[in-house]
C-alpha cells in the first residue's frame, strides 16, 4: 500500500516545494504556481501525493485519508479545538510560514481587552477561524458574544461590522498596517509536518520521515497577503446612510464595468489593486470589499443594505437559514454558472438515475459528496435520497477529491474545461447561478431604491 | 442495513424503562408530598444563558452540544441543555419572579460531549430547586428530601458529603490555582509536592486537611484551628451539620466534594453508595442576579438517575402482566375478530389488561387465555387450571370478573 502526503497549495506553496526538494523527494508538478493536484516523486514511486487547499490538510490526516501532511498550525488547531483527537500527530516544525493568530480590535476604536469582556452588549467577533474563536470567547468567559464565521477579508470588517477579529498575521507591525490592534494572541501559524496517528504506529514510513529530520528548521516569515489595503473607516454610519458589499475575486471586474455603465465613478476598486473601502459616489453610500461567499450572512445581520454576490451563495445561504430575511433584489445578469454534479470518468454512471441504481445495487455503500457548496450539496443528496452519505467541504481545489476522496462532486462551472482537465463528468445540473444584487427584506433605509435605480441603468445600457 | 444508536447514548428496554418510571415516581411522591411542583424546561436553550451565567468554567461550555439553528444566522447558537439547574433559573425569572419561596422539581435529561465512549453524552436526572429561601433550614431540606428518595428506592448506607464553597474558595486563594488545587483535593501526590514545593507550611495543612474526614460540628471547629485562613467563611455549614447531627443523618465533612460547577456559593452536598455518586447540590445565591439583576437565594440537588439505575440491579417490576388476558381468534373472519375487539374493549374499561394475540403471543406470560370461535369463547385460567367452553361475551367477561 502506497504512503500518501497532503501538500498544500497556496501561501506555503513556493517553501513547501523548496523544501521537498531540498530533501531530495524528486516532486515533478509541485513548485511555487504549479496547479496540478497529483504531483509524482521519481525518488519515491511508494507515494502517493495530492495537493489540497490548506485548511483542508488537518482533516484528511484526521480521518487517515492521508499518513502525513504539511500546512499551518492553525488549521490543525482549528479542527482540534472543536474536534479534540489524538489522531493527528504534531511531527515537526519546518521552520516557514513562521507568524500568529491574533485577536484584534480595529485601531481607530481602540478597545482594551478587560473592557470588552465586562461590557455587557453582544460582541461581535469575526474570523476565518470560527472554532478558535469560540474557544477564545468562551475562555475569556465573555457573557455574549457571536461568532460571525467569514471565507475572508476578516480584517475589512473591525470596526463597523464586528468588534474583535481573530486573523493571522506575521507580525503586529503588519497587523497595525492593516488596520488592527492585537489585543492577544490565539495560536500560531507555521507550517508543520503532520501525521496520522494509527498510520504512523502501524506504517514504516521513516524513509520519508528522516528526510525531514535532515533539513534543519530556519525560521522564516512569509508574507500571508500579495496587497495591501489602506485602512480606514466609514466617515459616517448612521440610518441615512446605504453600506454596499462589493466583491473580490473574478466578480470584480464586471462589477466595475456594471458601475460604470451606471455612470457612476469608483475610487479604489481597481482589479488588481483593491483597498477594503473604495470610495462609490453616490451620496450617502459607503463601500467595503468582502468575499461573495460571505455577503449573504452580512446582509442578513444587518451589517450591509445591499451586496453584489452570486445566486450561488444566495441559496446556499437560503437552504442553511430558511427563514434568513436576505433576497435577491436585482439579476444582474452576468458571471453566469451551472451549479453540476460531478463524478469521475472512470465511475459507471452518465446520470443521477445511474448513480441511485448503483447506490441501490450495493455497488456504492454509501457516497462521500465533496463541495464548497456544503448546503447545497446536503439539500441535493437529502433530496434525491442518495443515502447514507457525508458532506465533505471543501475549501477550494474541490475538483482534486475525485475519485480517491470522494464520490460525488458539487461544483460550479463555466465552460467545463477544468472538469475535463481532471477526467470528471457532469451528471446533473443542479441550477444556473448569475450575479445579483441582494438585500435585506426588512430593511427600511431611504435612498436604497435610488441606488437600485443607477444600478438597474446599468444592466440595461 | 443496521444502523447502531449513536455513541454515547443508551437504548432503554422495558426493564429499564420500569426502573426508570419506579424512580421518577418515588421522586416526584416525594416531591409533591414536600410541596414542590413539577416544571420542564425546553431541550434546546441559547448558547448564552450558559454563558451569561459565568458560572460553568470554559471547559464545561468547550463540550456542549451547540450548534446554529435554521435561523441563526445572526450567529447566536442553541444548545442542547447541559445543565438542569441554569434553565429553571432562567424559568423561575421569565415565569415566577417575585414567588417565594417557588420550589420547583423537574425529570430532564441533559447532554454533554464525552470522548471516551465509555460514558454517557446524554444523562437523565431527577433535580429540585428551591428558590427564594435562604439559610441552613432550606439546605438541610434539600439533604433529607434527597436521602429520603435514596431511601425510599432502598438503598442502604447513603453517605453525604458535605462541604462548603467559601472554604474552597478561602483554600484557592492560599493555593493560588484552581487547577492544582482541584488535583490537591483530588489526593494527587504529584500536586501536593508541587504545593510543598513553594509553601512547605500551607502542603503540611492541607496533608492534614485531606486525610481527616469529620462527622460533627466539633471537626470544624478544629479545620478553622489547624487553618486559620479559612476563617469564618463556613458558619453557615456548622448550623447545617448541627440540625443534620439534630436528625440523624450520617454525613461526612469531606473538602474535595465541593469541586465542579462554579456556580455554588455556600453549603454544598453530594450522595453516595458503594462508592457510586448518586447525586448532588448545593446554595447557589448568586446565580439568578447574575441572570436576572434580581436578588433571590437558591439552593438545589439533582439525583443521578442512570447511576442509580445502575445500581439497582436487583429491581424487579410488579409484574402486572401475569393478570392479563390474552383472545386469540380462531377463524380470522370479520365477525370473529369483531366479538374479540368489542371483549377486549370491555375488559380494558373494567380494568383489565387484555391483549389480542396475532399468532406469536407468549401465552406464559397471560393467566387467562380466551379463544374465540364465531361469537362464543373457550376461557382457561391457567393459574387454577380451569376451563369454561361456549361462553358468550359477557359470560366470559363475568367469569373474568368473578375469579380475578
Amino acid at each position: 500500500m502506497k504512503l500518501k502526503l497532503a501538500l498544500p497549495k497556496g501561501w506555503l506553496q513556493g517553501h513547501t516545494a523548496g523544501l521537498l526538494d531540498k530533501m531530495g523527494l524528486g516532486l515533478d508538478g509541485y513548485h511555487e504556481k504549479s496547479r496540478l493536484y497529483r504531483p509524482e516523486s521519481r525518488e519515491f514511486p511508494g507515494l502517493f501525493v495530492k495537493v489540497f487547499h490548506e485548511k483542508d490538510i488537518a482533516t484528511q490526516i484526521a480521518i487517515g485519508n492521508y499518513d502525513i501532511g504539511i500546512c499551518g498550525l492553525d488549521w490543525v488547531d482549528e479542527l482540534l479545538i472543536r474536534y479534540p483527537s489524538d489522531a493527528i500527530l504534531k511531527i515537526r516544525n519546518l521552520g516557514y510560514g513562521h507568524g500568529t493568530v491574533y485577536a484584534a480590535v480595529s485601531r481607530f476604536s481602540e478597545t482594551a481587552i478587560e473592557k470588552l469582556k465586562a461590557c455587557n452588549r453582544m460582541i461581535r467577533i469575526v474570523s476565518e477561524y470560527p472554532n478558535l474563536a469560540e474557544s477564545y470567547a468562551l475562555g475569556l468567559r465573555m457573557r455574549q458574544f457571536k461568532v460571525l464565521p467569514v471565507l475572508g477579508a476578516a480584517e475589512v470588517y473591525p470596526p463597523e461590522n464586528a468588534d474583535i477579529v481573530i486573523i493571522a498575521e506575521t507580525s503586529e507591525k503588519e497587523l497595525y498596517e492593516r488596520g488592527l490592534l492585537s489585543i492577544d494572541t490565539v495560536g500560531i501559524t507555521d507550517a508543520y509536518l503532520i501525521a496520522n496517528r494509527d498510520r504512523l504506529e502501524q506504517v514504516d514510513m521513516s524513509g520519508l520521515l528522516k528526510l525531514f529530520s535532515k533539513e534543519s528548521a530556519v525560521k522564516q516569515t512569509l508574507s500571508r497577503h500579495s496587497r495591501k489595503t489602506a485602512p480606514t473607516v466609514w466617515k459616517k454610519t448612521d440610518d441615512s446612510v446605504i453600506r454596499l458589499a462589493l466583491p473580490d475575486g473574478h466578480q470584480q471586474s464586471p462589477t466595475i464595468d456594471l458601475f460604470k455603465r451606471a455612470g457612476v465613478n469608483m475610487r479604489g476598486y481597481r482589479q488588481g489593486e483593491p483597498v477594503s473601502r473604495p470610495r462609490v459616489e453616490i451620496d450617502n453610500l459607503v463601500a467595503k470589499v468582502i468575499r461573495p461567499q460571505d455577503m449573504p450572512l452580512q446582509v442578513a445581520n444587518d451589517s450591509f443594505d445591499l451586496a453584489v454576490t452570486g445566486q450561488d451563495w444566495l441559496f446556499d445561504h437560503l437552504y442553511k437559514f430558511p427563514s434568513s430575511p436576505v433576497e435577491e433584489i436585482l439579476d444582474l445578469g452576468y458571471g453566469k454558472v451551472k451549479i453540476v454534479a460531478v463524478v469521475h470518468n472512470d465511475m459507471p454512471v452518465n446520470n443521477l438515475s445511474d448513480l441511485k441504481k448503483m447506490m441501490k445495487s450495493g455497488r456504492l455503500a454509501h457516497i462521500r459528496v465533496a463541495s464548497e457548496y456544503v448546503n447545497i450539496a446536503d439539500k441535493y443528496v437529502r433530496d434525491n435520497h442518495l443515502a447514507p452519505y457525508r458532506i465533505i467541504p471543501t475549501w477550494g481545489a474541490s475538483e482534486s477529491f475525485l475519485p480517491e476522496d470522494a464520490d460525488l462532486l458539487i461544483e460550479n462551472i463555466d465552460t467545463g474545461a477544468t472538469l475535463a482537465k481532471n477526467n470528471l463528468k457532469v451528471i446533473d445540473i443542479i441550477m444556473e447561478s448569475s450575479a445579483c444584487i441582494i438585500g435585506n427584506k426588512n430593511a427600511k433605509r431611504a435612498g436604497i431604491a435610488y441606488v437600485l435605480e443607477m444600478l438597474k441603468k446599468g444592466c440595461l445600457s | 442495513m443496521k444502523i447502531p444508536r449513536c455513541k454515547g447514548t443508551r437504548d432503554l428496554l422495558p426493564g429499564d424503562m420500569a426502573k426508570f418510571r419506579y424512580i421518577e415516581s418515588v421522586f416526584r411522591d416525594k416531591c409533591l408530598q414536600s410541596g414542590y411542583r413539577e416544571v420542564r424546561t425546553p431541550t434546546l436553550e441559547y448558547l448564552h444563558l450558559f454563558t451569561s451565567a459565568g458560572t460553568l468554567t470554559p471547559e464545561m461550555l468547550g463540550r456542549v452540544y451547540s450548534f446554529l439553528d435554521w435561523d441563526g444566522w445572526s450567529g447566536e447558537r442553541v444548545v442542547l441543555r447541559p445543565d438542569g439547574t441554569i434553565p429553571v433559573t432562567r424559568l423561575y425569572g421569565e415565569h415566577l419572579m417575585g414567588t417565594s419561596p417557588a420550589k420547583l422539581f423537574y425529570v430532564e435529561n441533559i447532554f454533554t460531549f464525552e470522548g471516551t465512549g465509555e460514558d454517557a453524552r446524554e444523562r437523565w436526572e431527577c433535580g429540585v430547586e428551591l428558590i427564594g429561601s435562604s439559610g441552613y433550614i432550606a439546605d438541610v431540606e434539600l439533604v433529607m428530601l434527597a436521602v429520603s428518595v435514596l431511601k425510599q428506592l432502598n438503598f442502604d448506607n447513603i453517605e453525604v458529603r458535605l462541604s462548603h464553597a467559601g472554604l474552597i474558595e478561602a483554600l484557592l486563594k492560599e493555593v493560588g490555582s484552581a487547577e492544582l488545587l482541584q488535583k490537591v483535593l483530588e489526593g494527587y501526590s504529584d500536586a501536593l509536592n508541587e504545593v510543598q514545593g513553594n509553601k512547605p507550611e500551607l502542603a503540611k495543612q492541607l496533608g492534614l486537611l485531606l486525610s481527616l474526614k469529620g462527622k460533627s460540628k466539633g471537626f470544624l471547629e478544629n479545620l478553622r484551628a489547624i487553618l486559620p485562613a479559612i476563617g469564618t467563611t463556613f458558619d453557615e455549614l456548622t448550623r447545617v451539620t448541627e440540625l443534620l447531627t439534630a436528625l440523624g443523618c450520617n454525613y461526612n465533612i469531606h473538602l474535595a466534594s465541593g469541586l465542579g460547577f462554579e456556580y455554588y456559593t455556600g453549603t454544598i452536598f453530594q450522595l453516595y453508595c458503594m462508592g457510586q455518586k448518586l447525586g448532588g447540590g448545593g446554595r447557589y445565591d448568586e446565580l439568578i442576579p447574575l441572570l436576572s439583576d434580581n436578588s433571590t437565594p437558591a439552593a438545589g440537588f439533582a439525583l443521578y438517575v442512570d447511576h442509580i439505575m445502575d445500581l439497582m440491579s436487583s429491581f424487579k417490576p410488579m409484574e402486572a402482566v401475569n393478570e392479563a388476558v390474552l383472545i386469540k381468534p380462531v377463524s380470522g373472519s370479520i365477525d370473529n375478530v369483531k366479538s374479540c375487539f368489542e371483549l377486549c374493549g370491555l375488559l380494558h374499561e373494567a380494568g383489565f389488561i387484555a391483549e389480542l394475540d396475532f399468532g406469536r403471543n407468549d401465552e406464559s406470560r397471560c393467566r387467562w387465555i380466551l379463544v374465540a370461535s364465531g361469537d362464543l369463547f373457550d376461557l382457561s385460567d391457567r393459574y387454577n387450571d380451569k376451563k369454561f367452553h361456549k361462553l358468550t361475551g359477557k359470560e366470559a367477561f363475568e367469569k373474568l370478573e368473578e375469579s380475578r
